[in-house]
């Protein structure tokens, strides 16, 4: 298992003969607080993006347009899927790795644009993907491979309660934590843990959801 | 254990004060996952059924048991004496704001969709739960471990 806890900034050891009140400077080796980059919670900037995604998704609903709604379903699951398994398999083992200041500052740098990244991804492919089935005739009960979408109901609610449940509060708990003037580093790990291993779930758990849509759009 | 972590200072680890009270705060999130599981359980339900006269028998008793807990929840919350209450309410608006967008698209899918209207009715009641639920889970997620006079 990779443990990506982080080294609580405040604790300082002042190494004898040095000036009280100085710490070591980051990255030195020694046991001075990593320094946390000042940072926005919710990256503002990045909003009208979500705006735009948003009123597309909601402008491919209103006019049914096939290819509109197979872009959202499929670009917003695909990118759902690749995100969760590379931060799971790849990012996390990367991070454990890493050394303390430099964990701090990727953090900071990139759990704010996981907030909105992540449901925005999640309601593109929901959203799309239930009218897609729905103008092609695929929700009906009727459909002879509805048991395999119901199963498909099973797996995605599945990963909807793992991921609002443990990854979200998860990530936005980091946040504030880091902004504090006494980030406890300890909880930070845990917390990334749950973010990292709960992501990585929700990726395979995904690929069972691919498989069995692979399965349907090639009948 | 990698060596990027072995070199953790004295100290570390070593519970601060909120991690002291978490021993006395209610059980608010486990609460708040077993709302959204019968929402979501409910959900699966209702969509399964999509098109045909469906038996909303078993969705009206799952969606009754998600108002219950989730009543209870609100209300085991409320009674918490010790609580970063600013920090809670500050990340409950935004969320709330932001779940009101998501639920509101999902209720113009099935509106838009000319769901009828039982089902509609259910579909409605479910996103209102799914859109109080989750922003509680994230508002209490921060909050319970922010300083009491963190605002």
């Amino acid at each position: 298992m990779t443990d990506i806890a982080i080294e609580t900034p405040s604790v300082v050891d002042t190494p004898p003969g040095a000036d009280p009140g100085t710490s070591p400077p980051p990255g030195s080796g020694g046991h001075g607080p990593p320094p946390v980059p000042s940072f926005d919670i919710v990256p503002v900037r990045a909003l009208p993006i979500v705006a735009v995604v948003l009123i597309g998704l909601v402008a491919a609903i209103a006019t049914n347009n096939l290819w509109a709604l197979t872009f959202f379903h499929v670009a917003g699951g695909g990118l759902w899927t690749s995100l969760d398994l590379f931060l799971g398999l790849v990012l996390g083992p990367i991070m454990g790795a890493m050394s303390v200041p430099a964990r701090v500052e990727f953090t900071t740098r990139f759990m704010p644009k996981m907030l909105l990244i992540m449901p925005t991804l999640v309601a593109m492919t929901l959203g799309a993907g239930f009218q897609l089935a729905r103008h092609v005739g695929n929700l009906e009960a009727s459909y002879p491979h509805h048991g395999w979408l119901v199963a498909s109901y099973i797996i995605v609610g599945v990963m909807a309660v793992i991921a609002l449940g443990l990854l979200e509060p998860a990530n936005l708990a980091v946040l504030f934590e880091l902004k504090k003037p006494r980030p406890n580093g300890e909880r930070i790990g845990r917390l990334m843990k749950v973010f990292i291993y709960t992501a990585g779930i929700t990726g395979l758990m995904q690929i069972a959801t691919i498989l069995i849509m692979t399965f349907l759009a090639s009948r | 254990m990698t060596a990027a972590t072995d070199a953790a200072p004295p100290g570390f680890g070593e519970p601060d004060a909120e991690d002291l009270r978490q021993a006395d705060l209610p059980p608010i999130m486990p609460v708040a996952i077993a709302t959204l599981v019968f929402v979501v359980a409910d959900g699966i339900v209702v969509a399964a059924q999509y098109g045909r006269r469906a038996n909303l028998t078993v969705p009206t008793v799952l969606l009754a048991i998600a108002v219950v807990l989730l009543l209870a929840n609100v209300v085991q919350l409320l009674r918490i004496r010790h609580f970063a209450w600013p920090v809670f309410y500050r990340v409950l608006g935004w969320a709330l704001l932001a779940y009101a967008v998501f639920a509101g698209i999902l209720e113009f899918v099935f509106v838009y969709d000319h769901t009828p209207t039982r089902l509609l009715v259910l579909f409605s009641a479910m996103l209102v739960l799914y859109a109080l639920d989750v922003p509680l889970m994230l508002s209490y997620s921060v909050a319970r471990w922010q300083p009491l006079d963190a605002t």
